[in-house]
C-alpha cells in the first residue's frame, strides 16, 4: 500500500509475566485503520493475556498501549471502552433473562433514565443490524438465543457503544461453518466503513480467508508479522508450533461387535437418537455446542435416563442408570468440564485420582485404605506423565493439560470397554492433545469402544472412524472415514441434511 | 484491586495472619475497655485470670466449653458438606427434651443415662432430617428452615414446661422435674461442676475426625462440600450424603443438650441455653471446621465469656465485652484466613 492508512492501535513491547511464566515477551503489534488483523497461536500462546492486557483486566510488567495516537491508561476497562475499543469474548458476557436491547444498552444509560431512550436506542440498533448484517430481534430473550444469534449481539454492543476496533476471541470457535461465513461477512463490512478488527484463532484456514495481516505468537513471543496474501497455510503453521508438524496418520479401527446401542431415544433435548458404539472404534460426534450433545453425554454417562427408546449396553437393556452403574457398567467417562465436574479443586491429586473407585478399589469396611490411594495415584502419574510436585498437590495448581491427563488415567486405569470422550483436548496444549490423542487411539486399538465428542471439526474428522452429526437435538446416520468433507459435515451442522432425509 | 491466590503459603503466613488476627482483637478489646473508662491492661489480665487463673475457674472454662464443643461439632460436620444448619439450637433443645423425659423416672437403672444419650441423638437427628429432606427433595433453602426451627423449638419447649413437663413441685416456675440421680453425668472433680460430659466431647471430636478422614462417608461428605457437581458425577450419592450429614449434625447438637441437662441443670428450662446453638457457628468458623479444631475454640471461647464475667464483677466494664471480643476476633479471623492464601494486587 503506497498511503499508509493511519494506525489506530499499537502496542509497544508489551511484557507480562505471572510468576515464572513469561505469559507475553516484549510484544509489539500495530493495527490500522480498516484492517483485519490475525493474532494467531497455540492455546497458551498468550494471546488471551494480551488482549487482556489491552483491556485492562491485568497491567503489563512493561510496554505501552496507544489508541488512536493516545496512550491508555493500564488496568482500567473503561479506558479501552472510552477510547473506542469492543470486545467479543469468548464466553458471552449476557444476561439470559434480559432482552437483547436491554443487554446492549446495559451500562452505557445513566442510574435514573431508564425507560427514557429506549425508542432511540432501538432506532440505532436496527440501523446498526442493517448497516453490519447483524439480523437479530431487539425485543427477543436472550436466553432463547442460539450461540450464533448471542455473538451477534455481543457485536451488536460493542458497536452501540461506538468501538472503531473490534477484538473477537476465537469468534469461530462456537459457530458451524456456515455461520462462520456470516460472521466473516459482517467483519468485511465494518472494515469497509472504517473500523478495524482484531481476530484472535488458531484455525488456520480462516485467518487466511479474512484476515489482511496475521501476527503468530509462540510461548509468549512474536515469531512472525506477515501479510496473508503474501503467506501460505503450510508457513503460518510452522511458525505457530515452531516445526514442520508431520501429519499424523491415524490407521482405521478394527470395528466389532456392539457395545452400546442406542434407538429412538428421548431424553432432555434430544429426539429419536439412535446410536451404535462399537468396539475397536472411534465414533465422532460432531456438531456446534449447545445442539443437544451434553445431554447425550449426560445420557451415556449416566447423569441422564431415557425417557423413552431403547438403551443397550452389551445387548442387554439398561434399567438402573446412575454415574455410579455407569461406572460399574465400563463406561470411562472424561467429562466435558474437568474443572466442574472433572474433578474437586481443593482435592488431593491423589483423592482425584480416586474419586470414581474409592468405594470399590479403595475401601474395605467404610474405612478408606490411603495407602493404597496415593500408591495407585503414584503410579498413575508416572504412567501418564502427569507434571505435579507430588501425589499430595492440591490440583488446583496444575495446568488444564495435566489434570486432564490424570482424568486420563483415572479413566483408562479401570481398562473401560467404553469410553465417554467429551470435549477432551479443549483449551490443551499441541503436547497434552498429542499425548490424550494417542491414548485414545491406543485404547480403541485395545478394543474399547470410543465415543468423540468435539467442537473442532478437524479433530473429528481426524481420528474418528465413523462421524455422525449433531443438531437440534437430532443425530445424523453415520459417515464412515472419508466419505464426508468439511462442507458435507457443516451442512448437517446446520440442520440441513435432516430436512433432506425428512 | 484484586486478590491472586498464593500458590504455596508459606507457613510463617498461615500462622502469622492468624496470630496477627488474635493480636487486633486484643488490641480492639483493649481499646473497648479504655472506652468503658477502665485500665485496658487490668481488664485484660483479669479476663486471663477470670479464665485460667485458678483451678476454680479453669474448670468452669472447660464445663463452659462442653455445649460449645458438640454444637461446634455439629456445625462444623454440616458447614464441611455445605449443609447450612443454623438450627443447632432447635436440635440441642431436642435432646434436652427426651433426656428429661428418659430421665426423670420412665427408666431407672445403669443405662438410662447412655439410653438418653441416645434417644437425644434420635430426637436432634429428626429435627435436622425434617428441613434437609425438604432441600433435596424441593430444593427448600435450609439456612430458613433451620434458622426458623429455633423459634418453633424454644415455643415448644415453652409449651412443655407450662404443660406436660411441668415440675408439680416446682412452685410455678417453668421449669421440669428433676432427673433422677443415675440419669445425671457423675463429676469429674469431686465438688467442682465440671461433669463427664466434657470427656463425651473430646471422644465426639476425635470420633468425628476420624469419620472426616478415615472413612469413606467422611470422604463422600467433603467431596460434596467441595464440589457437588464433581460428586454427583463420579457416582456419588450425594442426597444420601447429606442426608447422613444430617443425621450426624443433628445428633451432635442434640448431645450438648443432653450434657447440659444430665451434667449441669439436672432439669429442663426455657433458659437453658445462652445460645450454645448459635456461638457454635463462632466456635466452628474459629476452627476453620477442622473437628479437633473445635475443641480449641470452644475453649477459647468459653474462656473468654468466663473471664469477662469475671473481669466484669471486678472492673466494672460490662460483659457485652465478651460478645465484641468473640465479633472482632471471628471478623479478623475470617480475613486473616483470606489474606493468609490470598494476595492483594492493585
Amino acid at each position: 500500500m503506497s498511503d499508509a492508512p493511519s494506525v489506530v492501535l499499537s502496542l509497544d513491547r508489551i511484557t507480562k509475566r505471572f510468576g515464572g511464566l513469561v505469559a507475553n515477551d516484549a510484544v509489539s503489534l500495530t493495527l490500522h485503520k480498516g484492517e483485519v488483523l490475525a493474532l494467531l497461536g497455540e492455546n497458551g500462546a498468550g494471546k488471551t493475556t494480551l488482549m487482556n492486557i489491552l483491556f485492562g483486566h491485568y497491567v503489563a510488567d512493561s510496554g505501552e498501549v496507544h489508541a488512536f495516537g493516545k496512550p491508555l491508561a493500564p488496568g482500567t476497562p473503561r479506558a479501552a471502552l472510552s477510547a473506542g475499543i469492543g470486545m467479543v469474548h469468548q464466553h458471552f458476557t449476557l444476561c439470559d433473562n434480559l432482552s437483547v436491547l436491554e443487554n446492549i444498552v446495559l451500562g452505557t444509560e445513566g442510574l435514573f433514565s431508564f425507560g427514557r431512550g429506549r425508542a432511540a436506542a432501538g432506532m440505532r440498533i436496527a440501523e446498526l443490524s442493517r448497516d453490519f448484517g447483524l439480523s437479530v430481534d431487539p425485543e427477543a430473550t436472550v436466553g432463547g438465543l442460539s450461540v450464533g444469534e448471542r455473538q451477534r449481539v455481543e457485536i451488536l454492543k460493542a458497536l452501540f457503544r461506538h468501538a472503531r476496533i473490534l477484538i473477537l476471541d476465537e469468534p469461530t470457535a462456537v459457530l458451524t461453518p456456515q455461520e462462520a461465513e456470516a460472521l466473516f461477512a459482517t467483519l468485511r463490512l465494518a472494515v469497509a466503513r472504517g473500523l478495524s478488527v482484531i481476530f484472535i484463532s488458531h484455525k488456520l484456514h480462516e485467518v487466511m480467508g479474512i484476515a489482511d495481516t496475521c501476527v503468530v505468537l509462540r510461548h509468549g513471543r512474536v515469531v512472525g508479522c506477515v501479510v496473508t496474501s503474501r503467506t501460505s497455510r503450510a508457513a503460518l503453521a510452522a511458525m505457530m508450533v515452531g516445526a514442520e508438524m508431520p501429519e499424523r496418520q491415524i490407521a482405521p479401527g478394527v470395528a466389532g461387535r456392539v457395545r452400546l446401542r442406542l434407538d429412538g431415544v428421548r431424553a432432555g433435548g434430544l429426539s429419536g437418537v439412535g446410536l451404535q458404539l462399537r468396539a475397536g472404534q472411534i465414533t465422532g460426534l460432531a456438531g456446534v455446542s449447545g445442539n443437544g450433545q451434553s445431554q447425550l453425554a449426560a445420557l451415556i454417562g449416566g447423569e441422564a435416563v431415557p425417557e423413552t427408546g431403547l438403551f443397550e449396553i452389551d445387548g442387554a437393556r439398561v434399567t438402573a442408570w446412575t454415574p455410579r452403574f455407569a461406572i460399574a457398567a465400563g463406561v470411562g467417562r472424561i467429562p466435558e468440564d474437568r474443572h466442574k465436574t472433572g474433578t474437586i479443586a481443593d482435592f488431593t491429586l491423589a483423592e482425584n485420582a480416586a474419586l470414581e473407585t474409592y468405594a470399590t478399589r479403595f475401601a474395605r469396611g467404610g474405612l478408606m485404605d490411603w495407602a493404597a490411594v496415593h500408591s495407585h495415584a503414584s503410579d498413575l502419574i508416572v504412567a501418564h506423565d502427569v507434571r505435579c510436585e507430588g501425589v499430595s498437590q492440591r490440583i488446583r495448581l496444575l495446568s488444564g493439560g495435566n489434570m486432564q491427563k490424570l482424568i486420563l488415567g483415572r479413566v483408562l486405569e479401570e481398562e473401560p470397554g467404553i469410553i465417554l470422550a467429551n470435549q477432551p483436548v479443549r483449551g490443551l496444549d499441541v503436547g497434552a492433545i498429542a499425548h490424550v490423542h494417542g491414548r485414545l487411539i491406543a485404547a480403541r486399538d485395545a478394543g474399547a469402544a470410543v465415543l468423540l465428542i468435539s467442537e473442532d471439526l478437524d479433530e473429528v474428522m481426524g481420528l474418528s472412524d465413523v462421524v455422525h452429526v449433531m443438531s437440534a437435538g437430532k443425530l445424523s446416520p453415520p459417515f464412515a472415514r472419508g466419505t464426508m468433507d468439511r462442507a458435507g459435515l457443516g451442512l448437517w451442522m446446520a440442520g440441513q441434511g435432516f430436512c433432506d432425509a425428512a | 484491586m484484586r486478590l491472586e491466590p498464593v500458590a504455596h503459603p508459606s507457613l510463617a503466613r498461615r500462622l502469622g495472619y492468624p496470630g496477627g488476627a488474635l493480636v487486633a482483637t486484643v488490641l480492639l478489646a483493649m481499646a473497648l475497655a479504655a472506652l468503658a473508662g477502665a485500665d485496658p491492661f487490668a481488664v485484660l489480665g483479669q479476663i486471663v485470670v477470670g479464665a485460667v487463673g485458678s483451678k476454680f475457674a479453669a474448670l468452669e472454662t472447660l464445663n463452659r466449653a462442653t455445649p460449645l464443643v458438640f454444637t461446634g461439632l455439629a456445625i462444623a460436620v454440616a458447614f464441611r458438606a455445605k449443609l447450612w444448619n443454623i438450627g443447632a439450637e432447635a436440635q440441642l433443645y431436642a435432646g434436652a427434651i427426651m433426656t428429661v423425659l428418659l430421665g426423670t423416672g420412665a427408666l431407672g437403672g445403669p443405662l438410662v443415662l447412655p439410653l438418653s444419650a441416645l434417644a437425644a441423638m434420635a430426637a436432634g437427628a429428626l429435627v435436622l432430617l425434617g428441613p434437609v429432606v425438604l432441600k433435596v427433595r424441593f430444593g427448600v433453602d435450609e439456612v430458613v428452615t433451620t434458622l426458623l426451627f429455633n423459634f418453633i423449638m424454644i415455643l415448644f419447649v415453652g409449651y412443655l414446661l407450662e404443660g406436660p413437663l411441668k415440675d408439680p413441685m416446682g412452685m410455678g416456675w417453668p421449669k421440669s422435674a428433676a432427673l433422677i440421680p443415675e440419669a445425671r453425668l457423675p463429676r469429674i472433680v469431686d465438688g467442682l461442676r465440671l461433669h463427664w460430659g466434657f470427656g463425651v466431647a473430646l471422644i465426639a471430636a476425635v470420633a468425628v475426625w476420624f469419620v472426616q478422614t478415615r472413612t469413606t462417608l467422611g470422604f463422600e461428605m467433603r467431596a460434596v462440600g467441595a464440589n457437588p457437581a464433581a460428586a454427583r458425577f463420579a457416582g456419588m450419592p450425594v442426597r444420601a450424603v447429606l442426608l447422613k450429614t444430617a443425621l450426624i449434625s443433628g445428633g451432635l447438637a442434640a448431645l450438648g443438650g443432653w450434657s447440659e441437662v444430665a451434667g449441669v441443670k439436672g432439669h429442663l428450662s426455657a433458659d437453658l441455653s445462652p445460645g450454645f446453638g448459635y456461638t457454635g457457628i463462632i466456635v466452628a468458623m474459629l476452627a476453620m471446621l477442622h473437628p479437633l479444631g473445635v475443641v480449641v475454640a470452644a475453649l477459647f471461647v468459653a474462656g473468654v465469656f468466663v473471664g469477662s464475667d469475671a473481669m466484669s464483677r471486678a472492673a466494672q466494664v460490662p460483659t457485652y465485652i465478651a460478645d465484641m471480643l468473640l465479633a472482632s476476633a471471628l471478623l479478623f479471623m475470617v480475613l486473616a484466613l483470606m489474606l493468609a492464601r490470598f494476595r492483594v494486587v492493585r
